[in-house]
Order: structure tokens, then C-alpha cells, then sequence
């Protein structure tokens, strides 16, 4: 058996055509022109629907954006949908305002301190323990995974109290280690979930001429399970990262008030709260643009690891 | 192709300490011990905290059993806020599921993949903060007769109907403060999928057209099938992340004309500065870890089912 067949055997309508796909590859049937246009006809309304679930999905987004480059004035009294229509009345002062604020370039550098640390720490371990969960044998195995995953519910609010204990018992408070052991721990459960599943599928005959050839673990970890499993840690580490990047509710607790280790969050909502007019919706606006640029990049630059085909060939007889 | 470069380097048998799949591997502990370290006492300890808190009265003095659960199941209000919670859990589980499903499929095979899920996932890049405010844009309501700054009520106008109150007028508000929550989600789960669905393979998606099978058998009888793991895993992240729901009901109504939800009670009983009830507060939050286990079995057997394949 060649080719890995994940499909359950319960059902029947996959294995048929699972089973003929392995056939057809080589017989390669001649398409008929009406088959041809039909696919070309399919493919366009395919598109179609695409295009316009993503322009819907975009009109609050756009909605923002707009108003991110309006007065204050005019964003409190009319839509943002005027402001497409002649006169215009845009302005950048919005993200002036952002960019120049106190301390922002230090926010922006403390940001990624925390965040960079704070997204490789819990994949990596996560990914240790989803090893382990998925390929090795130990008893108390799934009421420990059990546990782990369950901890996903635990709202973060119920945990801060407590954790504030320690680490003002350690005087870890204020520190950047603080942040990046709490993210840690805040991510592992969702982490340890996603990887367990993506390990798990991967193909026990793989497991097995690795074990023929005398592979340890770690070296089937570093080896073959990391590499195999790019689009999950590739998902996986943009989440993680866009969550610490955008994370304002651990960094007010776990770093206090201390000036020195801010990221941009706190200090976009410092200067939010401290704007006299109560009409600050723009300034908002236009500062989440700003903080969302960096994981957009990242969403970007990892979209390149999701290909099809990763496991193709890697199983060989 | 990583593969045989790999073989070729892997070390002669007899050398490094040899994997075998079927014996029990003690070691193992050290492959899990520092996520087990970092959980306990970030999750496992202000849990057990809360446990304890659960069973004693409004400010911890004294113990008083399960009298704090027997009240959230007697009160008419708490009553009402779960109810809106399963409300929300059906709803919202099934929305950002079904459409992250849809779209990752759709966008597999569309040229400007990319773009397109980078639109979808947007959302989830774009702080909580900005979301609600941009859902504030969404839902504005002005009176009648003045110029409406919301763009539905806009819309509405435009048509010749009467501004709503979009997330005062209840039942419906549950549904507009839903819409946001499936808005901002979806793009977490379609991510998640479509990394699934790259693994399905090219020959057999390609086989099953060349033999004329249309795109929706194709998407019930091999897609869905294949990634079903992966569509518990989304789902599964969704229903606790739902059971949870807060930013969503706290920054747009409070809580308030009847959208009230587990979370958002227990986070006013804990944070009320001295008026909340202690006991109660963390009740609501033990609550929604016991809602949680029928999912954790489902999936625990999924993974035994799994190994038993192999």
C-alpha cells in the first residue's frame, strides 16, 4: 500500500471513490468539451460567491478604515459612507496622532519583546508534549490530556488574582519574563489541542520505517513530525502571535504600571482614555490599523507554508 | 522529497535509543513535563481557587456547599443567562464553523486564494477594542428623523422603515451581538481548516471529478470526511471559546436588554468592587468547565478510535 488512506472504512461513498482515484491516475479518462465548459462555468460562479462573501465580510473593516482617515466631528454626526461622496474631507491627523504619541516607538519595540518570545516558547513546548500525547504510550496518558484541554474554559479573568500572588511572591512582577511565562501558559492548552490532532494523523508507516531504521524520538520529532507539520504550526504560530500582539488584559496585570515594558496596547489605550473629547472613535481607529499591520504581515508571510501535498511521497512501501 | 534526504540521514540501526510505538515510554513525562509545569500553576491552581470559592458564601468566610449551584438553577435571571448562553453556543458554534468550512473550501480553488482569506481573517487581526467599535458603526441608532450614522439603520431608512434599536430591541439583539462574534471567528476557523485541507490529496479530488462525481459529493463523500478531525478540533475550540463568550456582551450591551451570559454575570459577581458575590461568581465559572466534559469524551474517543487505526 502505496499511498496513506486516512478515510474511515465506515464509509462507503469515500472508499469507492478513494479506491477508482487510485485507478484513474494512470487511465487519465478524456474530459468531454461540455464537461470542460461546465467545470470553467462552475469555477467562475465559485469565484463569484468567494468575491462577494469577502467584500461583505469587509464592510465593517472598510467602515473603520474609512473613518480612520475622517475629523472627529463628522465621524460622530454622519455615516462613513459619506464621506465617499465629493467633498472629500480626509485627513491623517488620526494616525499623526497615533504615531506620534508618548512612548509609542518604545511600545511598538516592547510589543514585539513580548510577543516574539511569547509566541516560540508555548509552540515549542506544546509541541514536545502533542508529541508525546499522540506517539507515545504512558499510563495516566489521556486524563492528563483530558486536563489540559479542559483548562481552555477557564476564563483568564478567574486566573489573574492568583497569579498575581505568585509572582509578586517571586518579584517576577513587571518583568518581561513574567508576560512571556503567563502567554505561555495561556496558549499551551489551545496549542497542545491543535498539534495533538495534526501529529496524530500523520502516518503510523512513517512512525514505523523510522523505528526499522533505529530513529530515536527526538530525532523523529526534529526530523520528520516538525517538518511534516508546517500548515498546523504555521496556523498555529499566527494565532499565537496575533493573540500576545493583541493581548491589553495580561499585560495590565501581569506588568503593572511600569512605563519601561509597555506594549503598544496598553499605551494605545492610555492615550485613548486620555483624550479629553469623548469623541475618540477615529483615533481608535486608526491606532487599531496601526497595530494590525504586524500580524497581517505575518498572516501573509506564513501563507506560503500552507501547500498541498506535503505528505506526498513521504511514504514509501 | 524532505523524507529521503531524511532517511538517508538517519543513524544505523543499533545507535540512539530506538522507537517502539506499542511499549509503554515512561520518558515520555519528559516530553510533557513543562507543559504540565506551565498549566498547573497558571490554570490548574486558580482553578482549584475557584473550586474551593464556589462552595463558601459571598465573601469566603464560610462554607456553605452547593447552595451557590442550587441558586443559579432557581434564580428567574441566572435562569435566563443560561439560557442565552446555549442560545449562543448553538448559534455561534454553528455559524463560525460552517461558514469557516465553506469558505476555506471555496478558496482552495479559487485563484485569489490569498486575498481572500487574508480579507476573511482581517477580523481577528484587528484588536477587540476596534471590533466593537466598528460593530458600534454597524448598529448606530439615532430617532427617527435625524440623519442615521449606523450603516443597517441607513439602509432601513433608505427603504422607508424605522430605525432599530439593534442591540436594545430583545430577542434580536442576541442574534446582532452573535453576527459579530461569527464575524470575528470564522476566520479562525477557515485558517485552521484550510491547513486541513491541504492535506487532502490532489489525485483523489482530481480522480473523483475525472470519474463525474459532482463538487458535492465530492465535498460530503471525501472532503469532509477526511478533515473530520480537524472539524472536531474547530468545533470543539468554538463551543468552549462560546461557553466562555465575554467581549462581545461587555463592551456593546453589558449585559444589558437581556443578553446577559455566563461570563459576563460571573465577571460582575467577581470584579463588582465589594456589591458582587463571591461564591456565586466563581459557581458560573465551575459551571462552565462541567459544561465542557460530553465534549472532552467525544474527543477522547475520537483520539482512542485514531490509535486503534493505526
Amino acid at each position: 500500500m502505496s499511498t496513506v488512506n486516512p478515510v474511515e472504512p465506515s464509509d462507503v461513498a469515500s472508499v469507492d471513490l478513494a479506491s477508482t482515484g487510485g485507478r484513474s491516475v494512470t487511465r487519465k479518462p478524456a474530459i468531454s468539451p461540455r464537461h470542460r465548459i461546465l467545470r470553467l462555468f462552475n469555477s467562475s460562479i465559485v469565484t463569484i460567491i468567494v468575491v462577494i462573501l469577502a467584500i461583505i465580510w469587509s464592510v465593517p473593516t472598510l467602515g473603520l478604515l474609512i473613518s480612520s482617515f475622517r475629523p472627529g466631528e463628522l465621524v460622530q454626526n454622519s455615516g462613513w459612507w459619506t464621506a465617499l461622496a465629493y467633498p472629500w474631507h480626509f485627513t491623517i491627523d488620526n494616525y499623526q496622532q497615533v504615531i506620534n504619541a508618548q512612548g509609542m516607538g518604545r511600545a511598538f519595540l516592547n510589543s514585539l519583546v513580548i510577543a516574539i518570545p511569547g509566541t516560540i516558547l508555548p509552540v515549542l513546548v506544546a509541541a514536545f508534549a502533542a508529541y508525546a500525547f499522540a506517539w507515545m504510550k504512558f499510563p495516566g496518558r489521556d486524563w492528563v490530556f483530558i486536563i489540559i484541554v479542559a483548562l481552555l474554559v477557564v476564563p483568564i479573568q478567574i486566573t489573574l488574582i492568583p497569579i498575581l500572588q505568585i509572582l509578586t511572591g517571586v518579584s517576577l512582577t513587571g518583568s518581561y519574563l513574567a508576560i512571556w511565562l503567563a502567554h505561555t501558559a495561556y496558549g499551551l492548552p489551545f496549542a497542545i489541542y491543535l498539534l495533538r490532532n495534526f501529529f496524530g494523523e500523520l502516518p503510523a508507516d512513517l512512525f514505523e520505517s523510522a523505528h526499522i531504521d533505529g530513529a530515536s524520538h527526538v530525532l523523529i520529532f526534529f526530523r520528520l513530525v516538525l517538518p511534516l507539520s508546517v500548515p498546523a504550526l504555521a496556523s498555529l504560530i499566527i494565532f499565537q502571535f496575533m493573540w500576545v500582539w493583541n493581548d491589553l488584559l495580561v499585560a495590565l496585570v501581569v506588568l503593572g504600571g511600569n512605563p519601561n515594558s509597555t506594549p503598544m496596547t496598553v499605551t494605545i489605550a492610555n492615550m485613548v482614555n486620555s483624550t479629553t473629547s469623548n469623541s475618540n472613535f477615529q483615533v481608535l481607529a486608526s491606532a487599531a490599523f496601526v497595530s494590525a499591520i504586524l500580524p497581517l504581515i505575518i498572516f501573509f508571510a506564513l501563507q506560503r507554508y500552507f501547500v498541498r501535498g506535503i505528505l506526498a511521497g513521504s511514504v514509501k512501501g | 522529497m524532505a523524507l529521503t534526504t531524511t532517511q538517508q540521514k538517519l543513524p544505523s540501526r543499533g545507535r540512539g535509543k530506538s522507537v517502539d510505538l506499542n511499549s509503554t515510554n515512561l520518558f515520555a513525562w519528559i516530553w510533557v513535563a513543562p507543559a504540565i509545569i506551565f498549566v498547573a500553576i497558571f490554570l490548574v491552581y486558580p482553578t482549584v481557587q475557584t473550586f474551593i470559592w464556589s462552595l463558601q458564601n459571598a465573601n469566603s468566610t464560610k462554607f456553605v456547599g452547593l447552595k451557590n449551584y442550587a441558586f443559579i438553577f432557581s434564580d428567574p435571571d441566572l435562569l435566563e443567562v443560561l439560557k442565552n448562553n446555549i442560545f449562543w453556543l448553538f448559534l455561534a458554534t454553528a455559524g463560525t464553523v460552517i461558514l469557516g468550512l465553506i469558505i476555506a473550501v471555496l478558496a482552495d480553488r479559487v485563484r485569489a486564494e490569498s486575498v481572500v482569506k487574508a480579507l476573511i481573517f482581517v477580523p481577528m487581526a484587528l484588536s477587540f477594542v476596534a471590533a466593537s467599535v466598528i460593530w458600534g458603526f454597524v448598529y448606530a441608532y439615532q430617532p427617527p428623523g435625524e440623519q442615521q450614522i449606523g450603516v443597517l439603520n441607513a439602509i432601513v431608512v433608505a427603504f422607508g422603515g424605522q430605525p432599530q434599536g439593534w442591540l436594545s430591541n430583545s430577542p434580536g439583539n442576541d442574534i446582532a451581538l452573535m453576527v459579530i462574534y461569527i464575524w470575528m471567528w470564522t476566520g479562525f476557523c477557515m485558517v485552521i481548516l484550510s491547513a486541513a485541507l491541504k492535506g487532502v490529496p490532489a489525485e483523489i479530488l482530481e480522480a473523483a471529478r475525472c470519474d463525474g462525481a459532482s463538487e458535492i459529493r465530492i465535498f460530503f463523500g471525501i472532503i469532509v470526511p477526511m478533515i473530520s478531525p480537524t472539524i472536531l478540533v474547530v468545533t470543539t475550540t468554538m463551543v468552549i471559546n462560546v461557553l466562555k463568550i465575554f467581549d462581545v456582551v461587555y463592551t456593546l450591551t453589558g449585559g444589558n436588554y437581556h443578553t446577559n451570559v455566563v461570563a459576563m454575570e460571573f465577571y460582575n459577581q467577581l470584579f463588582n468592587n465589594g456589591l458582587g458575590n463571591f461564591g456565586l461568581g466563581s459557581a458560573l465559572a465551575v459551571l462552565l468547565l462541567l459544561a465542557i466534559i460530553p465534549v472532552m469524551i467525544i474527543n477522547v474517543r475520537r483520539f482512542r478510535a485514531q490509535e486503534a487505526r493505526r
